[in-house]
């Protein structure tokens, strides 16, 4: 089952649905009856995307044509954008390979735009080696009738760091999914996220962690809401592997659910199969605190208002965790624009 | 200045309130007093129009205009404040925007000019100081984690920097002890002036020594059964609830 053979074979059979247990809250099999032809090449100008002028470099895959091999050399430090632009109605799929040798940093500033009903994949392979930082921030403004799925494999050496933040206000169906083998070693692992849906838009963070050596950390916290129709699926697994003593492992997810036909999915996972291993995971899901837009309110500020800082403040507690300033502060206005009701 | 009069509320189809009137003129401070559950917190919801509190008969007024018809923000808007017994914690919101936000919020509703940044911090400096509050305390979330007394001081600070025309301040003597007593009192004397009006609801007489009342009531059962002067608090202090409780 694979949505890249799919794509290249035009054989919806090949595409995963609800009968795949890692799958069956987005059903791709169901949803999209017959394959979509090849896209065309991306033509007319392309416009700026969301993280122009943070980076000096700019990697382009439109359509799936174009491709990124990018490798930061021990001691370099780079910022890069990649943007995964679709346009039309056509199937389309793209690799693109990263690798962070020992001691070597980049911001990895990554986009998902689109215009069209397409099925667009994205697959990325990661490695960052021993002493390496990779910031990995992803920002997908996918078109609502668009179908993306982006798989990221990462590899961490021993000592390497790799922080991430996805964000995204979903699509017609979207899945953002990330693996990463966890070595331990003192290696670090952060994996954050954010879904704002409205509409009849779909967004499916599903991660994979798992934890092979001794002395590995992960920290997760995702956070959603959800408005309108819309649904939102979080799905994280954390495996600790036998003999991966002394790993700490803690994730947390929290959605805000802010209308009666808006869902939200969740299955946070945690596997031990080793002793000695510190975990702790929360998870819930909810409306927004009437007590709290109360008490706002008495003070005086209007209940859209109070809303908006409400909203804005839970999901703020992701924001805040985002390294890179500038990359923040991208992150930070997005959020403020899609909570006001901005595309 | 507040003018209740005949009012009853319910709360999930049950009246608390039946035929609460009431009249606090500007100028003056008036203490209610009451047994637990006499319904004083409920009284400061429905004064502040929060969601679950059902009039079912009767009427709020301030300066004559109806307060009942009116949302909580134009009710805040009005100059009506409330000092919580229990105040929210507002995770992921600093004080100092928290309060900001409110106050410009306040401001737009009158057609008055938004404060400025400098301003602000001016302002809340200031007073920050005279109620003993460390400033780095209001870059923190308001209220999550402070201790009871924090809290009851937030609130007197947001109360200073909204500058209200009517005051209810909803036990805020509970959980003080007596040196952040008689801080709060200084701060809501401070307030006392020929057009405002104050609600003072206290269990205890004790914040009653330093927030001198003009007049006195006793709520019990959902009404106001006595009425009086500071004395009538002195005596409550020796007496108890239990003559009042039984007439309700
Ligand atoms: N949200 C609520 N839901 C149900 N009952 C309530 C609620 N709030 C208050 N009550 C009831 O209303 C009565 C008055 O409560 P309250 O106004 O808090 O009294 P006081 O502040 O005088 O102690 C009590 O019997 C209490 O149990
Ligand atoms: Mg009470």
């Amino acid at each position: 089952m694979s949505v890249i053979a799919s794509i290249r074979a035009r054989d919806v059979a090949e595409l995963p649905g609800k009968r795949d247990e890692d799958w069956r809250w987005t059903d791709l099999r169901g949803l999209i009856r017959e394959a979509p032809e090849p896209s065309r090449p991306y033509s007319g100008d392309l416009p700026a995307g969301p993280f122009a002028g943070l980076a000096a470099e700019e990697v382009v895959i439109a359509n799936g044509e174009g491709g990124a091999h990018v490798d930061v050399l021990p001691a370099q430090t780079r910022r890069l954008a990649l943007r995964f632009v679709s346009q039309g109605d056509g199937g389309h799929a793209a690799r693109a390979s990263i690798a962070v040798e020992a001691g070597g940093t980049l911001v990895l500033l990554e986009s998902y735009e689109g215009q069209g009903g397409y099925l667009g994949h994205a697959g990325l392979a990661i490695s960052v080696g021993t002493g390496a930082t990779l910031e990995r921030i992803v920002l997908a403004d996918d078109s609502g009738d668009g179908v993306t799925v982006s798989q990221a494999e990462v590899h961490l050496e021993p000592g390497a760091r790799f922080v991430q933040t996805v964000l995204t206000s979903g699509a017609r169906r979207q899945r953002l999914e990330t693996h990463v083998r966890h070595p331990g070693g003192h290696a670090e692992l952060r994996l954050d996220g954010v879904y704002l849906l409205s509409g009849k838009r779909h967004a499916d963070l599903t991660t994979v962690v798992t934890h092979e050596g001794l002395d590995g950390a992960t920290t997760q916290l995702a956070k959603g809401v959800v408005r309108d129709q819309a649904r939102g699926v979080f799905q994280g697994r954390i495996v600790v592997a036998e003999g991966a003593d002394r790993t700490d492992a803690r994730m947390g997810h929290h959605a805000l659910i802010l209308s009666d036909r808006a869902e939200v999915d969740a299955k946070p996972e945690l596997e031990i199969y080793a002793d000695d291993v510190a975990c702790a995971h929360g998870n819930t899901v909810g409306a927004l605190d009437d007590e709290a837009l109360f008490y706002a309110r008495q003070r005086g500020i209007p209940e859209a208002e109070a809303r908006a800082l409400l909203t804005e403040a839970f999901v703020g507690e992701v924001i805040d965790r985002i390294g890179d300033e500038a990359a923040r502060d991208v992150a930070r206005a997005w959020v403020a624009g899609r909570l006001a009701g901005e595309g | 200045m507040l003018s209740v009069s005949n009012l009853h509320a319910a709360v999930d189809g049950k009246e608390i309130l039946k035929g609460l009137s009431l009249e606090v003129p500007a100028g003056e401070v008036h203490a209610i007093m009451g047994p637990n559950g006499a319904g004083k917190s409920t009284l400061s919801y429905v004064l502040t129009g929060r969601d679950g509190y059902e009039v079912t008969e009767g009427s709020a007024t301030l300066d004559g205009e109806d307060l009942l018809s009116l949302e909580p923000e134009e009710r805040a808007a009005k100059g009506v404040f409330l000092s919580f017994q229990y105040p929210l914690e507002i995770p992921g919101v600093p004080a100092l925007t928290f309060v900001r936000t409110a106050l410009n919020a306040q401001r737009r509703a009158r057609g008055e000019p938004e404060v400025t940044a400098p301003e602000f911090l001016k302002l809340v400096r200031a007073r920050a100081g005279e109620l003993k509050i460390d400033f780095d305390m209001l870059k923190r979330a308001l209220n999550v984690g402070f201790s009871g007394g924090e809290k009851k001081r937030m609130e007197i600070l947001q109360m200073a920097i909204l500058q209200p025309r009517f005051l209810i301040l909803d036990e805020t003597d509970s959980g003080l002890d007596i040196d952040a007593l008689k801080i709060v009192a200084d701060g809501v004397n401070a307030l006392r002036g020929p057009d405002r009006g104050m609600l003072v609801i206290t269990h205890y007489q004790r914040l009653l020594d330093y927030i001198k009342p003009d007049r006195v009531h006793v709520l019990a059962g959902g009404r106001i059964v006595a009425s009086g002067g500071p004395e009538l608090a002195l005596q409550l202090e020796r007496e108890g609830y239990d003559r009042y409780a039984r007439a309700a």
